[in-house]
């Protein structure tokens, strides 16, 4: 097996593009996993962590953008980030132990396509869109178009995503994350759900998106528009929980049944609009 | 004198332990740290079938392949003579080790070893793995002990009648033994009783979780004499079981200890050792393997998983008047479940007039089950107290008054046949009651739970040597594998014999040709039995060196005492330290070591009684640990923080087991979570601070009245965790682990009987 270390985006998809099977590395914190069991034995692995643009977050006119190779520690230590998008941080932050979350990335969460990946369905609720760059150029998709399925992307033979790109947040918005392991950590979601809200001056409900994950074979957007209008009172809290367990398409595995995780799910969107929502009120 | 009135000076103290630092820099040796030049790898080919028969074995192709050394299947491995070897807790029947070590006529479990590949290379090993062309014919599998019991189950042996049953049953079946314990009538008990509650519980089977993997390193020379480096539970046993396993003398095998990562129980057998050794002998070549977590889990271990139901009556002024209880444990492939030690151990804490327990030992289709800490005692207490629980609730006692009025005490005659002498379960009770956890106040949807638990220990054959260096510094040579501070246990004994500071002495734990044999590190006897060794050990190196000052002085021995690290004229002020006899033992007759080898008897039991808070989330299900406070009698702690380092690491595999550990088996037997991501052990953030309060009433036979104290944490976990779920939720869980899912689903189901009648 081959490894390399490209210095830029344009060499790294060169070299993916040369070698029939090659796989990125990022933080490795799945592939080295799949490597060492042998469910994956790719010709090349290709190391995106020297490419400088991958590893920094920026702040811009427009938002945040977060290299896809930016670790779960990077992230969590960005105050301004953490501040503008707390729920999109704290997924990054639940990911594996503080080992892990030296190597973790955004790229490798999202691109590993696992249906329980924690920050899809935060970036999902953030409308993250996800730069991509390949033999045939750039183009830009939001990041829910990346999974199609447990470990399938909608990425082309070449295909890097290079970064996410989180909006501006308007006043009185924030998010939040929550998922349900069975431990506290180094585990993985038997069911997650993201909920970002921006609150009007009259602290009613503007704008509204809920990402839910490990309930389908990919992380999914709920449609969520009901809750604008609201404060969020017990009887739109019920049909969040309801409409969150009625849009997963789970399964009964070692890791939950089917009707758990519908409920779960659904309490869980339930918390995490709440959460969303006293923090959103705090960023008047 | 008597030990509770010697004024101790090292014993009780909390010096840093002797292999600490190599632990915590690195520098310890693990199983798996050792390599030898022109070493292979061998690695295990496995049964990918619960139950199958093995048509045929073709390993043409893989011994065909190039850096392929050796390859051995069951053929390569005759049955050794039927007989029963002895390793602490279990006892291992020779001729189904050589079966489970390598499959004949019939794999009996996923996981179960075909066939082994020595080769150049892990990759090419593994490559050669693929070679191997087997032909099964898949068999109906039973996993499930209820299931297994039914007279239409799938079939394990066709040659197993159950034992303990008269007259001897004519149809084979996977009953392997029944065992039961009784005293006074029942019957009659149960009639005088006011109230009577039956309960049926269940558990799965769970694994030991030591972090090490087996591992191993063999080398067989060609004139028949060879050395194993492996981590184990006592090399002694590993020895013994590879000599029968290859027909091999005692005095051919070395078997050289690593340091252990963890056991529990788990390292008391061989899996790797008598395979690597074949692969030696068959190449020329040294041979190491080691194990993935995945063949941990399918292949070793585990713990039995249960089916219990208890009955217990009791009057309206708390005393209990009759207890049955029927427990049947999975073995696993081959007979030989702990269900003895549920059975034996389950209403020890406590002098019931009438009782009955029978145990039923029932193969299955997993791995051999083998000892886990307190092996079988955490079952019957789970089934035993939390009936217990239910029972204080209905008469409206506290449950701790409700235990303390039925407690067993010294004079006691136990479950088990002997009467008990000094026991520490009334103190545990009382201390526990009047400890601040007990009177904190709960919050919604939290709940306290309270349990005890009860665990023999045992004594057993152990050796010391004490070398003494010119420069007054000890050598101790000891031949338990340490996992669980006992090199600090063993120097501090010594060192307090000897009057000198714990770091004067220096243990250290020799292989198989160094000491005389030792019965493995288990039954939580190391620092009771293998202590006792070591005191009388350094007695001895006293003995002497008083007989070599007093040449020295030229008096009678008698005339020469001992004191702080040195001889004492006893009529007189001359002293020679330990250094100044040394240096002149040349002289005097030569190098001084003192020896002991004993078999240790008058263990004292250990009893034990738990507090926990948790929290429940009704919406999730999910349970979450709050306070937990355990409360044991060591006898006499010789190193407290290892002492409480024991209590809180028994707590911790019980919270697990209790929350979320299981084997999960797909409808083919296979395991389903064969690694730590879904084998659900704790993570130091599930947990908060364990406290640890060691009550001390001494065991009268132990020079520093030590009991043992490894095993007995573990006990009350289950039944605690069980009762303080009820207690916030008002729910009665029956069956383990209390996993989130299964406790939404207990709570809604409660709720709608709630709301239907
Ligand atoms: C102990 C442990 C605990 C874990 N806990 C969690 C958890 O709590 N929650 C969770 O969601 N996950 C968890 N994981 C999984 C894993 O850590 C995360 O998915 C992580 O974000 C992967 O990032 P990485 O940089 O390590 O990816 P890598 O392993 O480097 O890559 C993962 C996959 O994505 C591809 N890839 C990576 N970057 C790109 C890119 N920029 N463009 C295109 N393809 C790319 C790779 O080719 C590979 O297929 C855990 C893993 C371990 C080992």
């Amino acid at each position: 097996m081959q490894y390399q270390s490209p210095a830029s985006i344009d060499e790294a998809v060169a070299a993916l593009a040369s070698i029939g099977g090659a796989r990125v590395l990022a933080g490795g914190t799945d592939l080295l996993v799949q490597l060492r069991s042998g469910a994956a034995s790719p010709a090349a692995v290709i190391d995106i962590k020297n490419i400088a643009g991958l590893r920094t977050i920026s702040e811009t006119a427009d938002g945040f953008r977060i290299g896809a190779a930016v670790s779960g520690a990077e992230i969590t230590d960005h105050e301004a980030l953490v501040r503008a998008w707390p729920g999109v941080t704290e997924a990054a932050g639940l990911i594996g132990s503080t080992q892990v979350q030296g190597r973790a990335s955004l790229g490798g969460n999202v691109c590993n396509a696992s249906p329980a990946a924690d920050t899809t369905p935060a970036l999902i609720a953030a409308r993250a869109i996800a730069e991509i760059v390949g033999p045939g150029g750039k183009r830009s998709i939001p990041v829910e178009q990346i999974a199609t399925g447990p470990g399938k992307t909608s990425l082309a033979s070449g295909e890097i995503v290079v970064s996410f790109l989180l909006p501006k947040r308007p006043a009185s918005s924030a998010d939040a994350y929550l998922r349900l392991i069975p431990r506290t950590e180094m585990d993985i979601a038997v069911a997650g759900a993201a909920v970002s809200l921006t609150l009007a001056e009259d602290g009613t409900i503007a704008d509204a998106r809920v990402g839910i994950g490990a309930v389908a074979p990919t992380p999914l957007v709920l449609d969520a528009s009901f809750l604008v209008g609201t404060t969020l009172d017990e009887a739109v809290l019920a049909k969040l929980a309801e409409a969150a367990g009625a849009a997963a398409r789970p399964i009964d595995d070692k890791r939950g049944t089917i009707d758990y995780r519908r409920k779960v799910v659904g309490v869980l969107a339930k918390r995490a609009a709440l959460i969303a929502y006293e923090r959103a009120k705090g960023a008047r | 004198m008597t030990y509770e009135q010697k004024n101790l000076r090292v014993v009780g103290t909390r010096p840093i332990r002797h292999d600490g630092p190599d632990k915590v820099t690195g520098r310890a040796n693990y199983a798996s740290d050792f390599t030898l030049p022109g070493m292979l790898w061998g690695r295990v080919l496995r049964s990918p079938h619960a139950h199958a028969k093995v048509l045929s074995i073709n390993t043409d192709k893989a011994r065909a392949l190039p850096g392929v050394k050796a390859v051995i299947t069951g053929a390569d491995l005759p049955l050794p003579p039927p007989g029963v070897t002895q390793a602490g807790e279990s006892a291992i029947n020779t001729q189904h080790l050589a079966k489970n070590l390598l499959a004949r006529d019939k794999v009996l479990y996923d996981g179960h070893p075909v066939a082994a590949v020595a080769a150049i290379s892990e990759a090419v090993a593994r490559e050669a793995l693929g070679l191997i062309e087997i032909e099964y014919e898949v068999l109906p599998h039973v996993i499930d002990v209820d299931e297994a019991m039914k007279a239409d189950a799938p079939l394990l042996h066709d040659d197993l009648f159950t034992e303990g049953v008269e007259p001897r049953p004519e149809t084979p079946s996977n009953i392997a033994k029944r065992i039961v314990v009784s005293k006074g009538d029942i019957e009659k008990g149960f009639a005088e009783a006011d109230i009577v509650i039956e309960r049926t519980y269940t558990t799965k089977a769970v694994h030991q979780g030591y972090i090490e993997p087996q591992g191993c390193v063999a080398n067989y020379a060609e004139d028949g004499q060879a050395m194993v480096w492996c981590s184990s539970q006592g090399q002694f046993v590993i020895r013994d079981l590879c000599i029968t396993m290859l027909g091999m003398e005692a005095s051919s095998l070395k078997v050289i200890p690593a340091e252990i990562g963890g056991g529990f129980g788990g390292k008391t057998t061989v899996y790797l050792e008598p395979l690597a050794l074949m692969l030696s002998k068959a190449s020329g070549r040294p041979v190491k393997m080691t194990m993935s977590r995945g063949e941990v889990l399918r292949a070793t271990g585990p713990h039995s998983g249960s089916s219990m139901t208890a009955r217990i009556g009791a009057m309206k002024d708390g005393t209990i008047t009759s207890a049955e209880v029927v427990i049947k444990f999975q073995a696993g492939a081959f007979p030989g479940s702990p269900v003895g030690a549920a059975v034996m151990f389950c209403s020890a804490p406590y002098d019931i007039p009438n009782l009955s327990i029978t145990g039923y030992d029932v193969v299955v289709n997993i791995a051999k089950v083998h000892a886990y800490r307190a092996p079988g005692a955490p079952n019957g207490a789970f089934a035993f107290e939390t009936v217990l629980d239910e029972l204080a609730h209905e008469l409206k006692m506290d449950p701790i008054d409700f235990r303390a009025k039925n407690s067993a005490v010294e004079g006691s005659k136990s479950p088990y046949g002997p009467t008990y002498g000094p026991l520490g379960g009334i103190e545990c009770l009382s201390s526990a009651k009047n400890h601040p956890h007990y009177k904190a106040n709960l919050g919604p949807n939290q709940g306290r739970g309270v349990a005890s638990g009860f665990w023999i220990n045992i004594g057993g054959q152990s050796a010391a040597t004490v070398v003494v260096n010119r420069d007054g510094t000890i050598s101790l040579v000891e031949g338990c594998p340490d996992i669980g501070g006992s090199r600090a246990s063993l120097a501090m004994m010594c060192a307090e014999v000897l009057g000198i500071a714990a770091e004067k002495v220096r243990p250290s734990i020799v292989d198989t040709t160094a000491i005389a044999f030792n019965d493995v590190t288990g039954g939580s006897r190391v620092t009771f039995a293998t202590g006792m060794a070591v005191v009388q050990a350094t007695e001895d190196a006293v003995r002497q060196m008083r007989e070599r000052a007093a040449k020295m002085w030229d008096i009678e021995v008698d005339q020469v005492g001992w004191r702080d690290g040195a001889a004492q004229e006893m009529n007189g002020n001359r002293s020679l330290t330990i250094s100044q006899i040394a240096q002149k033992a040349a002289k005097t007759g030569g190098q001084i070591m003192g020896h002991a080898s004993i078999n240790a008897a008058g263990a004292g039991p250990s009893l034990t009684t738990h507090l926990c808070d948790l929290e429940v989330d009704r919406e999730t299900g999910k349970i979450t640990i709050l306070r937990y406070t355990a409360f044991q009698d060591a006898g006499k702690a010789v190193h407290p923080s290892y002492v409480e380092g024991q209590m809180q690491g028994g707590v911790v595999q019980g919270i697990g087991w209790a929350l979320n550990e299981e084997y999960i088996h797909d409808e083919n037997g296979r395991l389903e979570n064969a690694g730590f991501l879904d084998y659900r052990m704790p993570v130091a953030s599930d947990l908060p601070m364990i406290d640890a309060v060691i009550i001390e009433v001494p065991n009268p036979n132990h020079p520093f009245g030590v009991r043992g104290v490894g095993e007995a944490p573990i006990v009350p976990p289950l039944a605690a965790i069980a009762n303080a779920i009820y207690d916030a939720t008002g729910v009665r869980m029956r069956d383990l682990p209390f996993s989130p899912p299964k406790v939404l689903a207990a709570l809604e189901a409660a709720e709608k009987t709630k709301a239907n009648g």
